[in-house]
C-alpha cells in the first residue's frame, strides 16, 4: 500500500470523486491558485480547472450558503473552510439551512454537501483559532460529523462523505495534515457510523477521535511499561456514532476513559458517558473518566497552552484512576 | 454612485509628495511620524528574527510596508479616541500609545508570551489590548471588528462623550457579512466611527481582482448614508489629514465614513507564507513608494542629517532595550488562566 500524508489522502479522495462525478466541485478560500492554505488541494486547480476548483472571497456565510443552494439542485459541493473557527460566521447556513432542509421539505430536497477543513488547536494560535466545535455540530440533527485520525481513514471517510446524500461536517485536525500512513489505492470507502479499534487491549477502554487517537496511543505505550493494557476505540464518525463498538469494548474492559481536545462542558464526551452508563451500567467497575481541555479559552503562551490542552500524563493518570 | 478615483501613485524618480511644500508646523510632526514608523518597522523586524529563533509561536502577521496608516491615523486622534483592529496590529497598538519605548516593550513581551505583555501572554500577536491607551483589541476572525467598533462608537454617543472609534480592516474583510452589518448600523444610527480599509492588494494569496466585483471598495458605503474617501498611503501627513477630516466629521456631525487606503505589505501574509504569488519586481515597485523613505527624504530637505541619524540611533537602542526587556521578563503566569475567563468577582471557570 502506498504511504502518504493525511493531506495527500484527502487530496486523493477529493480528486478521485471529482474524476468520478462531474457534479462534485471544491470551493473555498485559497483552494485554487494558492493550492490550499494547508496544501490539501495541491494541484487540483491545475487538474480540474477554475470551474470546479473555485477560490472564494473571505465570505463563509456566503459560500457555504452557495454550497447549500447548489446542493439542493443537484451538485455535490465540497466546501472548504480554512479552519472550523470560521464556520461560526457560516453557522446559520450549516445549522438552519443545510441540516434542516431535507426534513422541512418532507424529503423533497436533499443537501449532499461536505463542509470540511482544519479544526482544533495547533501551536499557540490563541483563543479564536484553537476551537473544537464538534459538539455544536453533533448537537444538530440533520448533520453528520466525521473526524478521522489517520490518512487511510481520512481518504475512506471523505470519499463516503462526498457520496453521502446529507450534509457532512468533516473536521480535520490541523496538526495531523503532515502525518503519514498507508492508504489503500483507488476505491476505498469507509461507511459512516463504523468505528475502529486502533489498539486492542483488555484493562481499560479509551475512546478517542481525531488527533487524540495519537495521544491515546502514546499513553498506551507508557501504560504498557507498567503492565496496563488499554484498548483504544476510535469512533471516526461522531454522528452517526458506532455505539455498539464502544459498548462491546467497555463490556470487555469494564473501564472507560473518554479523551477529547474540546472543553468538557456539554461536550461530545458527555454523550458517550451517557450512552455507556445507560447500556453498560452493570459492566462498569469504575466511574467513567474524561480527559479534556481545561474549561477555558486556549491561551497563547506555550506554557499556558500546555496546561490547558490534554497531554499524555493526564491520560495515563485517568486510566490509572479507573484501575484503582 | 461614482467611483472615487485614487490618485495614481507615481513610479517616477520624484514622488509627488516631494513636490509638495512642507509647512513649518508639520516639520516636528513629520519628524515624530518618521520616528514612530521606523520604531514600528524595526520592532517588527526584531519580531521576525525572534520568530526564527523560536521565541514567538503561532501566527505572526507583520505590518511592515503599511506603517504610515496606523501612524497617520494615530496623529489624527485624541487620546480618548479608540482603535479596533484586525490581527495585523502591532503597529496600530504602538502608534495608539505614541510609539513610546513602553509600547515596544508591551508588544514584544506579548509576542514572547511574557507576563509583562500587553495581554499578559494570553492574547499573543493577534490579540493585543490596552485599556490605558484605548486600544480595544486585535481580532482574528476577519471582519468581526466592524460591528464591534460600531458598538464602541454607540457607547460613546450614548454617554455623550466626544470620542471617535477607528476600525481597521483588511481588503479581504470587506466581503464579510459582519462588515456590511457594521456599516449598515453605523450609518443608520449615525455613529462616530471611521472604517479604514487597509488595501494591501492581497488577502492572503489572493489578489484583489479575484475577490472584488468592483475595484472601488468605498462604494460599499453607498447605501449606508456614510462618507467615503480613497487615497494612497505613501505620505503619512496626507494619511493624517484625510483621516482627520473623517474623524472630525464623525465627532461633530455623527457622520461615519468608509476610507480605503492603498498600501502594500512587504512580507508574506504571515510567517508561514512564502508569498510566491507576487513577483520581486512588484515588491520592488512598491518599495520605491516607501513611506518611511519618503518621510526621511522630505525631512532631509529641512533638517540636518545628524538629527535623523540621532532618531535612527534612538530607535535602534529602543528596539534592543525592548528585546532585552522581553527576554528578561517572567513568563506568562498560570494563575491568569483561571482568573481572566470571567469578570464577575468570585467566578472560577473550574466551578461551572
Ligand atoms: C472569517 C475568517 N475567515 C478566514 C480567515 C483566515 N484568514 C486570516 S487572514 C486572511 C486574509 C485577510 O486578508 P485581508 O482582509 O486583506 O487582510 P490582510 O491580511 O491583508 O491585512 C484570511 C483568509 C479568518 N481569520 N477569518
Ligand atoms: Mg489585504
Amino acid at each position: 500500500m502506498p504511504k502518504m500524508s493525511f493531506r495527500e489522502a484527502l487530496n486523493q479522495a477529493m480528486s478521485e470523486e471529482m474524476q468520478r462525478d462531474p457534479n462534485v466541485l471544491l470551493m473555498g478560500e485559497e483552494v485554487g491558485y494558492y493550492n490550499g492554505a494547508y496544501k490539501v488541494s495541491q494541484g487540483m486547480l491545475a487538474r480540474f480547472g477554475e470551474k470546479r476548483v473555485i477560490d472564494t472571497p473571505i465570505a463563509e456565510c456566503g459560500f457555504v450558503g452557495i454550497g447549500v443552494g447548489a446542493a439542493m439542485v443537484g451538485l455535490r459541493p465540497i466546501v472548504e473552510l480554512m479552519t472550523f473557527n470560521f464556520s461560526l460566521v457560516a453557522i446559520d447556513q450549516i445549522i438552519n439551512s443545510a441540516a434542516k432542509i431535507h426534513q422541512m421539505s418532507a424529503g423533497q430536497f436533499k443537501v449532499p454537501m461536505v463542509i470540511r477543513g482544519a479544526g482544533g488547536a495547533a501551536h499557540q494560535l490563541g483563543a479564536q483559532h484553537s476551537n473544537s466545535f464538534e459538539a455544536v455540530y453533533c448537537n444538530t440533527p440533520g448533520l453528520k460529523v466525521v473526524m478521522p485520525s489517520t490518512p487511510a481513514d481520512a481518504k475512506g471517510l471523505l470519499k463516503t462523505s462526498i457520496r453521502d446524500d446529507d450534509p457532512v461536517v468533516f473536521i480535520e485536525a490541523e496538526l495531523l495534515y503532515g502525518e503519514t500512513g498507508e492508504v489503500p489505492e483507488g476505491e476505498y470507502l469507509i461507511p459512516l457510523g463504523k468505528g475502529d479499534i486502533k489498539r486492542p487491549g483488555k484493562d481499560c477502554t479509551i475512546v478517542a477521535y481525531s488527533k487524540m487517537v495519537g495521544l491515546a496511543l502514546q499513553a498506551a505505550k507508557e501504560l504498557e511499561k507498567e503492565g496496563i493494557d488499554v484498548e483504544i476505540v476510535d469512533p471516526r464518525t461522531l454522528r452517526p456514532l458506532d455505539e455498539d463498538l464502544i459498548f462491546s469494548s467497555v463490556r470487555k474492559t469494564n473501564r472507560l476513559v473518554i479523551l477529547q481536545e474540546a472543553t468538557p462542558h456539554s461536550s461530545f464526551g458527555g454523550e458517550i458517558a451517557y450512552r455507556v452508563q445507560k447500556h453498560c451500567f452493570d459492566d462498569l467497575d469504575a466511574p467513567i473518566e474524561r480527559v479534556a481541555s481545561e474549561d477555558v479559552p486556549v491561551p497563547y503562551a506555550l506554557n499556558l497552552e500546555a496546561i490547558v490542552l490534554p497531554d499524555v500524563a493526564r491520560v495515563v493518570a485517568a486510566v490509572k484512576r479507573t484501575l484503582e | 454612485m461614482e467611483t472615487v478615483t485614487t490618485p495614481v501613485p507615481s513610479q517616477e524618480a520624484v514622488h509627488p509628495a516631494l513636490l509638495k511644500p512642507l509647512a513649518d508646523a508639520d516639520v516636528p510632526v513629520l519628524r515624530d511620524a518618521y520616528r514612530q514608523m521606523l520604531f514600528i518597522r524595526r520592532t517588527e523586524e526584531a519580531a521576525a528574527k525572534a520568530y526564527g529563533q523560536g521565541k514567538i509561536g503561532g501566527f505572526l502577521h507583520l505590518v511592515i510596508g503599511q506603517e504610515s496608516i496606523c501612524v497617520g491615523a494615530a496623529l489624527a486622534l485624541r487620546p480618548a479616541d479608540y482603535m479596533v483592529t484586525s490581527y495585523r496590529e502591532h503597529g496600530h497598538f504602538m502608534a495608539k500609545a505614541g510609539s513610546s519605548l513602553a509600547s515596544g516593550k508591551a508588544v514584544l513581551s506579548e509576542l514572547w508570551a511574557k507576563d509583562t505583555g500587553c495581554a499578559r501572554g494570553l492574547g499573543g500577536s493577534m490579540h493585543m489590548f490596552s485599556a490605558e491607551h484605548r486600544f480595544l483589541g486585535g481580532y482574528g476572525i476577519v471582519g468581526a471588528q466592524a460591528p464591534l467598533a460600531a458598538g464602541v462608537a454607540f457607547g460613546s454617543k450614548y454617554q455623550n462623550l466626544p470620542e471617535v472609534t477607528l476600525c481597521f480592516l483588511g481588503d479581504g474583510a470587506v466581503n464579510q457579512g459582519a462588515f456590511f452589518e457594521g456599516l449598515s448600523l453605523a450609518g443608520l444610527w449615525k455613529l462616530p466611527v471611521v472604517f479604514i480599509v487597509e488595501n494591501n492588494q492581497y488577502s492572503m494569496g489572493t489578489p484583489l481582482e479575484r475577490t472584488l466585483a468592483h475595484p472601488d471598495i468605498t462604494l460599499r458605503a453607498s447605501g449606508f448614508a456614510m462618507q467615503r474617501d480613497r487615497f494612497v498611503s505613501d505620505d503619512v501627513l496626507e494619511v493624517r489629514d484625510r483621516i482627520s477630516a473623517a474623524v472630525e466629521r464623525a465627532r461633530t456631525e455623527f457622520v461615519p465614513s468608509l476610507l480605503e487606503i492603498e498600501t502594500y505589505r512587504y512580507r508574506g501574509h504571515s510567517m508561514s507564507d512564502p508569498g510566491n504569488y507576487r513577483t520581486k519586481e512588484e515588491i520592488e515597485r512598491w518599495k520605491k513608494r516607501d513611506s518611511i523613505e519618503l518621510a526621511r527624504t522630505r525631512l532631509l530637505k529641512v533638517l540636518p542629517e545628524a538629527e535623523l541619524v540621532a532618531i535612527d540611533d534612538q530607535v535602534r537602542d529602543w528596539v534592543a532595550e525592548a528585546v532585552r526587556f522581553a527576554d528578561e521578563s517572567p513568563p506568562a503566569q498560570e494563575s491568569s488562566i483561571w482568573t481572566t475567563v470571567y469578570a464577575q468577582p468570585g467566578t472560577d471557570p473550574r466551578r461551572m
